[in-house]
């Protein structure tokens, strides 16, 4: 019960009015950065992050909760209401919600999803407080070759599960480790792949990377391929639950949060095969027979396990300061904005901090279900911004997050540069998140290795040294022999899903 | 934001084999940064007590990056077809609009020449009423009168609640 005593000494200190204040404009910030078309959380999370700077630690964290679950369910209004979901994570939640919104029942498939998300959110959160704790005390004694193997495994893992290209992933993995060799090696300070230019000595921001590679290259990938004719938005009511849809949901929401919880929390690559995962048992287990044609269970299920499992990242993120999404990868460097190193010692080191930031995350998931049920209309019209202008508006805050930190238009140069690369992804396929993963766990990697082979005098069989280590490597091989079953089983839930726009793409892509 | 596989435009669906020669041309990218970045690690001295030393990584880096580069053009031979990422407002059934491209570098080049020289507030406003005017808006003074509400507003945002001067350039005195 230490743990629970801890969370509520958080909440203590996270409560106050100006605290509130700052988690009430992180969550309309987030839901509204959000809700914009072509904007997921991390970019969201990545464009606001400056508007942290220069405030306090726990202001800031409690801000940053709030843009989080707040840009969180932007998505997935998006989603229902346009049936074009962002990113991957939405994609399930778009094929029952969508055909609930067409079917007018948009505020049901919107509250649902609020409601859903703010079951998992919370119960993802306590989790997260109840197993850090016990997983850092463990990861302490954990050496390099265990964190080298778990590092191996996170991008392993997001770049051969995620996608329908192997080898388009590891393309980005590759360009991504690259990226992340510029600037000066940590032993020997000598620069590396810096072409002599000073800005690229003290390494890239991983903020100008992510703004770059998302927000800008989705603006430029639009731009060329900017729908003549808006997509349909389905106008919505305020949101409400009837008696039949509370019973119908609350079983797939906890459904979707034991779903989703454990795959947020493994370095697996985050939400998309909880998502999927849910989807399938909630239509498996539905006796009315409506999936396909809106059912609740099918919103609300897979919402509970994207909220779950953003929950669950925390645990290795504070555990072990290993990030495993692209949003952990962006807020642990705002940690590390301020001096604060991630790893086991973080819980310890800095245990009033931590526990504010998941106080922090109970706080902006109450007040994201509060403020957003009642606005979700005015969120809607959101999506009827005339194109240009909100693109226009991408650009312009992008450009002002990067040139704000230092004040050297070389940094929006540079973010033009990583935009571009963004767009060359869009366009030839490559996903995103291994490039992110790659620029910020290389570095990390390869001070993992150079530690550990100091200590063995240069004996490479060291990494094999710890019984965690060799087990991952084991789990490694195991999911790379097992990809192609996993494929097999997704090509088949979403052909019976929606045998018209799926297809067999998925056998053919694979070979 | 990783590619999913919903609603490719017809014509990719084809089973008729089409090359993408584009993809040779990010092939040939790949091998080149490989090389380069194999290269540019050779020049480093290894230290003391240090087994691995800072040219293992980026040796292993730029030869997988040729190896990939290597592999994307033999499966581009053979027809493998990239999903390009879709989205909400993207129609990938028309072909691509590079001039738009062109004019929004452009327009963030002359931000990155200018920012320093006329200060955020100008060099904002000219940013977004230019990137929405090269994306087909044509509402130009309604443009650069947001333009110039949301960087005059950002100026003092940064200002007053953040403490940051954005460069006041040419408005030095005035903002």
């Amino acid at each position: 019960m230490e743990n629970f005593q801890l969370l509520l000494g958080g909440l203590e200190s996270a409560l106050t009015p100006m605290n509130l204040l700052y988690a009430a404009i992180g969550v309309l910030l987030g839901t509204f950065v959000g809700v914009l078309p072509g904007i997921g959380p991390a970019m969201a999370i990545a464009l606001l992050l400056p508007v942290t700077y220069r405030l306090e630690p726990t202001s800031a964290f409690i801000m940053f909760a709030g843009l989080y679950y707040g840009g969180m369910y932007g998505g997935s209004t998006t989603s229902i209401l346009l049936n074009t979901p962002g990113e991957s994570a939405s994609v399930m939640t778009a094929l029952e919600g969508n055909r609930m919104a067409r079917a007018g029942r948009g505020a049901q498939a919107l509250a649902t999803a609020a409601v859903g998300s703010f079951v998992a959110g919370t119960i993802g959160t306590i989790l997260v407080a109840f197993f850090s704790p016990a997983l850092a005390d463990v990861a302490v004694e954990l050496g390099a070759p265990s964190y080298f193997a778990l590092m191996v495994l996170a991008l392993v893992m997001t770049t051969t599960v995620l996608g329908t290209s192997a080898l388009r992933g590891f393309a980005a993995l590759f360009l991504g480790l690259t990226i992340g060799l510029v600037g000066l090696d940590l032993n020997t300070g000598q620069p590396r792949l810096t072409f002599g230019v000073t800005q690229l000595v003290d390494r890239l921001d991983i903020v100008v990377v992510a703004v770059g590679i998302f927000a800008l290259g989705e603006a430029l990938w639009v731009a060329a391929h900017l729908r003549r004719k808006p997509a349909h938005v389905i106008p919505v009511g305020r949101p409400w639950l009837s008696r039949d849809d509370w019973g119908r949901s609350w079983k797939p929401w906890l459904r979707g949060t034991a779903f989703g919880f454990p795959f947020g929390a493994l370095p697996a690559g985050g939400a998309e095969i909880p998502t999927f995962l849910s989807y399938l048992t909630e239509r498996k287990l539905s006796k009315r027979g409506d999936f396909g044609r809106g059912a609740i269970e099918g919103v609300a299920g897979p919402e509970a396990a994207n909220n779950a499992s953003a929950a669950g990242m925390f645990v290795p993120m504070l555990a072990l300061g290993l990030p495993v999404t692209a949003t952990a990868a962006v807020m642990l460097s705002a940690l590390q904005g301020y001096g604060i190193t991630p790893g086991p010692q973080l819980m310890t080191d800095h245990a009033d901090l931590v526990w504010t930031l998941l106080a922090s995350l109970l706080i902006g998931n109450t007040l994201l279900l509060v403020l957003n049920l009642p606005l979700a209309p005015l969120w809607a019209r959101l999506l009827r911004i005339p194109r240009p202008q909100l693109y226009a508006g991408i650009l312009f805050f992008a450009c002002l997050g990067a040139y704000a930190t230092n004040l050297d238009p070389f940094d929006i140069g540079l973010l033009l540069a990583f935009g571009l690369l963004g767009l060359m992804m869009r366009r030839f396929g490559l996903p995103v998140l291994p490039l992110i993963l790659g620029v910020i766990l290389g570095p990390l990697m390869e001070t993992k290795l150079r530690e550990a082979l100091t200590i063995s005098g240069g004996d490479y069989m060291t990494l094999l040294s710890e019984p965690l280590a060799v087990v991952i490597y084991v789990l490694i091989a195991l999911f790379i022999l097992g990809r192609p079953f996993i494929a097999r089983l997704r090509a088949r839930a979403e052909q019976s899903a929606d045998p018209d726009e799926f297809e067999d793409e998925k056998e053919l892509s694979k070979s | 934001m990783s590619v999913h596989e919903t609603a490719l435009p017809a014509e990719e669906k084809s089973p008729r084999r089409r090359v993408d020669y584009g993809q040779y041309g990010l092939a040939g990218f790949l091998v080149v940064i490989g090389i380069y970045t194999i290269i540019d690690a050779s020049g480093l001295e290894v230290g003391f007590a240090d087994p691995v030393g800072p040219r293992v990584f980026p040796y292993v880096i730029g030869t997988g990056l040729v190896l990939v580069g290597v592999l994307l053009a033999v499966a581009t031979a053979r027809g493998s077809q990239p999903e390009p990422e879709d989205g909400e407002d993207v129609d990938l059934s028309q072909s691509a609009d590079w001039l738009t491209v062109l004019k929004l570098v452009a327009v963030l080049l002359f931000t990155v020449a200018t920012v320093n020289l006329l200060g955020w507030a100008i060099s904002g406003a000219v940013l977004f009423a230019g990137a929405a005017w090269s994306l087909g808006s044509r509402t130009l003074v309604r443009d650069v009168l947001v333009g110039l509400v949301l960087a005059i507003a950002s100026w003092y945002a940064f200002y007053v609640g953040l403490g940051i001067p954005l460069t006041p350039g040419v408005l030095d005195g005035i903002l």
